[in-house]
């Protein structure tokens, strides 16, 4: 290889433009933009992390460094604020820059790396590292690996040998953490060895109610439907309004109200009978946005139905 | 005496980047790789042991080669294999199989012969440890 960047380039000469294009992290970046509403803040941290490591690339092919830098990173954030997807952006990202030699990303919670008995948890963590190398462990909700209530819990195995595999094979697999922010300094605060094996923390901030109204159009656009008028006005009050109510997930909460709204928009249109067209079947009425429980005092209320 | 038996059974022993690129290539084909070891050699024994289960979501050859480090680590003085399993139905066999482990001292095989009825000649063969 070395002979290869003799003959084509001089030594010492490296155009990082030209490496930002070909390696394909332009690409990443450029999605990243495109596809995520808001979470500046996250697109700066990683366009920072991006260009740290297409550097690093070119120092490492001058021979200036030898090291692989430490990946491992950990998302904090509340739910339903984009961590899965910029994960999985992540991954690509890394594997463009040849940091990971497959770039999957397998997702984990407690369940899929601890055991039930004495004995099962290390075949399994194992598993989950075996089937993880060459791509990123995105391990949601790490906090529940550590139970401080309870010390003979088997999370601990768990965590030693992420850590045993997070130091030693630096080269085959990035492990990136996720979860609450509070609840994610509990436990690094209660696993120091953890904080100082993730080299980048990012932050999640909470959407605004703009952005999510932004996000809510995208997704509906995504599923070829529409907000009338009076629907757009009536996501912008149920935003609003479920945001001061309790379990609210951002995206997700979004999402999952769209989707009852879908289902709303359908037994109306079935109702009514008569002719459909494109245009009322993927359009959806203010009516079928309000009918929902959280203009009426919200979650806590009793459910019309079941 | 050396044990030649599966693929590239002529050629020197694999090194382990060697072994690293042929599981990428099976993994390439989705096939499932299990990893087996025996202290018997006899080419007659097809029941080796299994180390674990095969392996038959991995993305990255790093998978084996862990598994394969522990199967070493544990039986250092045995015959290792890794088989490659093809699930295609209707085929559903093992498709590649080599050697990736061997003992320092390898064992030698004694013949004997037996004459038995009508002078015909049957042949035993039986491993021994020297």
């Amino acid at each position: 290889m070395s002979l290869d960047t003799a003959e084509t380039a001089p030594p010492g000469d490296i155009d990082l433009r030209a490496e930002f294009e070909s390696s394909g992290v332009a690409g990443v970046l450029a999605d990243l933009d495109r596809e995520l509403t808001g979470l500046k803040p996250v697109k700066a941290r990683i366009r920072e992390t991006a260009a740290l490591l297409l550097v690093d690339r070119a120092r490492r092919s001058l021979g200036l460094a030898q090291d692989t830098p430490t990946l491992h990173m950990c998302f904090t954030g509340n739910p339903g604020t984009g961590k899965t997807t910029v994960a999985l952006k992540m991954a690509g990202l890394l594997h463009r820059l040849g940091y990971v030699r497959k770039g999957h990303l397998i997702s984990v919670t407690r369940d899929d790396l601890v055991g039930q008995y004495i004995g099962h948890t290390a075949p399994k963590t194992k598993e989950i590292l075996k089937k993880a190398m060459g791509g990123v462990l995105f391990i949601d909700e790490a906090y529940y690996l550590y139970r401080p209530d309870n010390e003979r819990d088997y999370g601990q195995e768990a965590i030693e040998i992420l850590l045993q595999v997070m130091e030693n094979n630096r080269d085959d697999l990035v492990v990136i953490l996720a979860g609450y922010a509070d609840r994610m300094d509990l436990f690094f605060r209660s696993n120091p060895g953890f904080r100082s094996r993730i080299a980048h923390h990012i932050d999640f901030p909470d959407y605004s109610d703009a952005e999510l109204l932004t996000i809510s159009e995208r997704m509906l656009e995504g599923q070829s439907y529409r907000l009338s008028a009076g629907a757009r006005a009536a996501v912008t009050e149920y935003i609003a309004l479920r945001r001061a109510q309790p379990h609210f997930a951002n995206a997700r909460s979004l999402r999952n109200a769209l989707d009852r709204a879908r289902l709303r928009q359908a037994s109306r249109l079935f109702e009514a009978g008569g002719r459909v067209n494109a245009a009322t079947l993927s359009t959806i009425e203010a009516e079928d946005i309000r009918a929902s429980r959280v203009f009426s005092g919200g979650l806590d209320q009793e459910r019309p139905h079941d | 005496m050396r044990i030649t038996q599966g693929c590239f059974s002529f050629l020197p022993d694999l090194t382990d980047e060697q072994i690293t690129a042929q599981v990428e290539y099976c993994l390439g084909r989705d096939w499932a790789i299990g990893v087996e070891y025996t202290d018997d050699p006899h080419p007659r024994n097809t029941y080796w042991e299994m180390w674990g289960n095969p392996m038959f979501d991995l993305r990255d050859a790093k998978g084996v080669m862990m598994e394969l480090e522990d199967c070493r680590k544990a039986h250092p003085e045995a015959y290792i294999r890794l088989n490659a399993f093809d699930s295609t139905r209707g085929l559903e066999t093992v498709t590649m199989s080599f050697i990736v482990n061997r003992p320092t001292v390898e064992p030698t095989f004694l013949m004997t012969r037996t004459e038995v009825a009508g002078r015909r000649m049957n042949y035993t063969l039986t491993a021994r440890r020297t």
